[in-house]
């Protein structure tokens, strides 16, 4: 039983891991501000979430899991308050997305 | 009735936190919790938001779940399109009616379609939001308007 809790909470954890490189390349790959942004939620969301969930697995239920749990929580509120104060001020400085229109249908 | 609530969620956020049983430290928090309380009675006179949970209702499990999953696929998809590469993205920035009429409902619909990746909420006029989003598709499946519906039914019950 508790090698079959060890396999879902290393899954969820290498999943997660996977899910943060996948982000930061998406930081690097996309063409402006706010694609970069849409690329840094998938750390901010799942990413987050699978590797805190393999933790809770591997906490078990202890007062610790409950703390992992208020962990995510907190993620869940601060993170898109954080991604739209971002994203409402640089278009209110001025900076303009990249729109698919622009670029002439593609490429 | 919203400050039992309160005095109940705060005594948990304070023993997850401690864990502790000592009197001095369940002093403390006895204190802490006084002094929140006193703090939100004092904000209560400048808005009704102190209270941390506003929009009580039977179907928030519900629709919390729903979101968990909308926020799966459109991880999905988004983590997809980064290993495509730039070529695979047509970002545009749109606008969509939100039908909520209090602040709170707004507040979680505007949040909600931030957290999904792929778009995030620019503006917020009355009732109008401006979206930008990662893709064509992704546009058109916030304008099909099944998250706003889903938001709205929390303010009936």
């Amino acid at each position: 039983m508790s090698l079959f809790i060890d396999i879902i909470s290393w899954a969820c954890i290498l999943c997660g891991g996977f899910l943060g490189v996948t982000g930061a390349i998406g930081l690097f790959r996309f063409p402006d501000f706010y694609t970069r942004l849409h690329a840094a939620s998938i750390t901010d969301t799942l990413c987050a979430g699978l590797i805190i969930l393999g933790l809770i697995l591997q906490a078990g239920f202890t007062l610790m899991s409950l703390k992992l749990l208020m962990l995510l929580g907190i993620f869940a509120y601060t993170a898109p308050t954080a991604s739209h104060i971002l994203a409402k001020t640089a278009f209110k400085c001025g900076l303009k997305p990249v729109l698919y229109d622009q670029k002439g249908g593609g490429s | 009735m919203k400050t039992y609530v309160l005095v109940a969620i705060l005594a948990c956020f304070w023993m997850i936190n401690s864990g502790y049983l000592k009197p001095l430290l369940l002093g403390a928090g006895v204190l802490s919790i006084i002094t929140v309380l006193a703090l939100t009675s004092f904000m209560n006179r400048k808005d009704g938001e102190a209270f941390p949970i506003v929009l009580l209702s039977r179907r928030l499990p519900g629709y919390l779940g729903w979101l968990v999953w909308q926020i799966v696929l459109a991880n999905i998809d988004v983590v997809k399109r980064v290993w495509l590469g730039p070529a695979s993205i047509s970002p545009v920035v749109f606008r969509t009616h939100a039908s909520q009429s209090s602040e709170a409902a707004k507040v979680l619909y505007a949040n909600s379609i931030t957290m999904t990746p792929g778009t995030v909420t620019l503006f917020v006029r009355d009732d109008v939001f401006e979206v930008h989003a990662l893709t064509k598709e992704g546009a058109a499946e916030v304008q099909k308007g099944e998250m706003d519906r889903r938001v709205s039914a929390l303010e009936t019950v």
